[in-house]
């Protein structure tokens, strides 16, 4: 046998350098970026919008926006942030890159559609920019008839044709993951042997593959009833405007599942390797994540309980969306349970995922209030509803989301950011949120109705301490832009496990090789091996 | 039995996970279809709850004698893509391809009896704001079932049109041997597909056609 002279493995960054080679790639790895940038992108954008409302209300007088606009800004705010920030983030960037290493697979099942998926999401993404040029839309994220049909001047079918193509990026997105789930693991990666996060991934896919159809047809119902002038919604026909509430919240109140169940399962991966210890009760860690995804689906109606929805109907919405909190406290009882005896590092990556757990807790408790059918009608659009769901979207997706990043960046770029600046940062951002939303609960309590761009003048402390709050979460957001982008060129090299974490995308070079493991590796044992 | 294997992406180790990778996305694929009809048939119950002289009204104009020849129609599509499939497991390629065309056929009349259907109904004025003349108690609890007769027809009729492309392109490949006993995965899920969207057709015949045509 004569030796043969293997050559050094390039990583999938080596690959090619030219633009072609970024657009027409059909690595997980290279799509997984290209999403990440094309969300920082969104991210900012949507962050600018808020940055106008906020502004707005600083004081109680509506001087700086005209009403008109400022419907504009939050509704181009929430469009942005849900179906261009918060639903892709992390599946479709972390997931895209980390789901086939975790695996031990070489890609995910379908390439090409993955790639495809990244495209439709940018042209969905331009048709909503295009929307924006044009002048906007006033009917907020949420569309609801027969103002968005009938009374709305604004450009609703652009921004119904931009979600209706984004949301096809979610179905192959999640159906790709399903796939490549079932049949591409490595030998020995049995299906309680997957980390969390992997099974956050096939719960969500599924999500995403079963709720998001019914959002892709209620929208287009919503396009030729604007078109033509008639449809099922038309209260003049005798249609049915709040059948469209249903649809929608059918989709939409999954889809609060979609961003917040792959936030669930990266702080699972955080806090193993924070604390250096096992995962509390994996398996009830599992059940809990498909609990969530089964259950999700049956609490839509708890948006309605002020829509005219029967009463009956409401009680049992109102007592499936506290089950749902059960599985939700089991996560949180879990993973304090985790830190226990651990061997704690508030490292950044920690530190985004211990934020998230208090943040989310808050968030969660405080759904429980909204959950309570009279509690709900007094609180319903007020801004304790705007506080509840930022704390479990930006309190807890994107301090997830930014964990995740930090914690896999020496992965996906093979070099290490600087540990002072992150620690800061994320600290930053978590006061700078409470003192955004916290005030926003007490805003609410005391009647303070979303959605208007004056108010009385007795609310102005509360608004001026959370635009104080947004400006500091503002600085907090650009720091990890600054200090990442730094350590692109002159941060320490990372080795293939800077972390000493275990999990397989550790095993592999740091950029992972095109096909990210040279050998494919055999699992012999669960996930989260850490000392004890 | 065939030299000329079909290679496999790089990301599959053999053609048998390649296979199932494929089949259990096609069911996937399917499953999110039967949530993009569902939107629409929950629709059309709520609003047939809401308005039953109007809808069984609205049901005695369509076209009976029409719609039920377009189920047969289609139903026969699909038994002969069937057999088509079989043929090619069985090692054949003429009659696979003979019956892939007569699939095509089908789904063609089909779409044509149902462009003959459209217009008549223009003729009548039962297009809600193109061409709407109907009065009376029920004009506008008929307007709403119109209205879901041709989303729901408009977009199985999407379905069947991309249905009769795929067919085309598959008789193309079958007749240009790349399909044998060993491999002819696209085939099997493009069947698949011609299945589920016949399946659909026979919920929507009752529900269009034969509602409010009972004694």
């Amino acid at each position: 046998m004569s030796t043969v002279e293997l050559p050094l493995p390039r990583s999938y960054l080596e690959e090619g350098f030219g633009l072609r080679s970024w657009l027409l790639t059909h690595d997980h790895k290279r799509i997984g970026v290209l999403y990440g940038l094309g969300i920082t992108f969104f991210f900012f954008l949507g962050g600018l919008a808020a940055a106008l409302i906020r502004w707005e209300l600083v004081t109680p007088a509506g001087d700086l926006l005209s009403a008109e606009t400022y419907n504009k800004a939050f509704t181009f705010h929430g469009v942005v942030m849900v179906w261009f920030f918060l639903i892709p983030s992390i599946p479709s960037t972390l997931g895209n890159f980390l789901l086939p290493l975790m695996i031990g697979a070489r890609d995910v099942a379908f390439p090409r559609l993955n790639l495809f998926s990244w495209y439709l999401y940018m042209v969905g993404g331009i048709f909503t920019l295009a929307c924006l040029l044009l002048g906007g839309v006033d009917t907020g994220w949420t569309f609801y008839t027969p103002f968005s049909t009938m009374f709305s001047n604004s450009h609703v079918l652009m921004a119904v044709v931009g979600v209706f193509i984004v949301g096809f990026s979610s179905i192959f997105t999640g159906l790709n993951f399903i796939v490549t789930i079932h049949t591409l693991r490595a030998p020995g990666m049995t299906w309680m042997r997957l980390p969390l996060f992997v099974w956050a991934m096939y719960a969500v896919a599924l999500v995403m593959v079963l709720a998001t159809p019914v959002l892709a047809m209620t929208l287009s119902l919503i396009g030729l009833e604007r078109l033509f002038g008639v449809g099922i919604f038309d209260p003049a026909l005798g249609g049915d405007p709040v059948l469209f509430q249903h649809f929608f919240w059918f989709y939409s109140h999954p889809a609060v599942y979609i961003m917040i169940l792959p936030a669930m399962g990266l702080v699972s991966e955080l806090i193993t390797h924070g604390a250096r210890r096992r995962i509390f009760g994996y398996k009830f860690m599992v059940y809990a994540i498909i609990g969530i995804a089964v259950v999700g689906f049956l609490v839509w109606g708890h948006h309605m309980f002020v829509a005219g929805q029967s009463m009956y109907a409401s009680i049992v919405f109102s007592i499936l969306s506290f089950i749902i909190a059960v599985p939700s406290a089991i996560k949180v009882f879990n993973w304090t349970a985790t830190l226990y005896k651990g061997d704690i590092s508030f490292d950044a990556p920690m530190l985004y995922a211990l934020g998230f757990v208090g943040l989310f807790m808050l968030g969660g408790l405080t759904g429980l209030f909204l959950a309570a059918t009279a509690l709900d009608v007094n609180l319903t659009d007020t801004y304790f509803v705007v506080a509840h769901f930022h704390y479990i979207m930006v309190g807890g997706a994107v301090m997830a989301y930014l964990g995740g990043i930090h914690y896999w960046w020496p992965k996906i770029t093979g070099r290490m950011y600087s540990e002072a600046w992150a620690r800061f940062a994320a600290i930053l951002m978590f006061f700078g949120f409470n003192l955004t939303f916290f005030p926003q609960y007490i805003l609410g309590v005391e009647g303070m109705p979303r959605r208007y761009h004056e108010y009385l003048p007795q609310f102005q402390v509360w608004n001026v301490l959370s635009s104080a709050g947004a400006t500091i979460l503002g600085v907090a957001y650009l720091l990890p832009l600054l200090y990442l982008a730094w350590s692109l060129r002159h941060g320490a090299r990372a080795g293939p496990n800077p972390w000493d974490a275990t999990g397989l995308e550790w095993q592999t070079a740091s950029p992972p090789p095109p096909h990210n493991f040279d050998v494919t590796p055999t699992v012999t044992e669960g996930p989260y091996a850490y000392r004890r | 039995m065939n030299a000329r294997t079909h290679p496999v992406p790089e990301q599959f180790d053999d053609p048998v996970q390649q296979r199932e990778a494929a089949t259990l996305g096609m069911w996937a694929f399917l499953a999110t279809e039967i949530l993009f009809f569902g939107v629409l048939f929950a629709g059309y119950t709520l609003c047939r709850v809401r308005f039953p002289e109007a809808f069984a009204e609205a049901s005695r104009h369509t076209d009976m004698l029409l719609g039920t020849i377009e189920t047969a129609v289609l139903l026969t599509s699909s038994c002969a893509v069937a057999l088509s499939v079989r043929e090619v497991q069985l090692g054949g390629r003429r009659l696979a391809t003979a019956l892939l065309g007569v699939t095509a056929l089908l789904g063609i009349s089909f779409l044509v009896m149902h462009g003959f259907e459209y217009y008549a109904e223009y003729q009548e004025g039962l297009i809600p704001s193109i061409h709407y003349t109907q009065q009376g108690v029920y004009a506008h609890g008929m307007a709403i079932f119109y209205c879901l007769y041709y989303f729901i027809t408009g977009f199985h009729s999407i379905h069947v049109t991309i249905g009769v492309v795929l067919m085309g392109v598959m008789g193309w490949r079958t007749w240009h041997g790349a399909f044998d006993q060993d491999y002819h995965t696209p085939l099997e899920l493009t069947a698949l597909y011609w299945h589920l969207v016949d399946i659909v057709w026979i919920f929507v015949y009752p529900v269009i056609y034969l509602v409010g045509r009972a004694g």
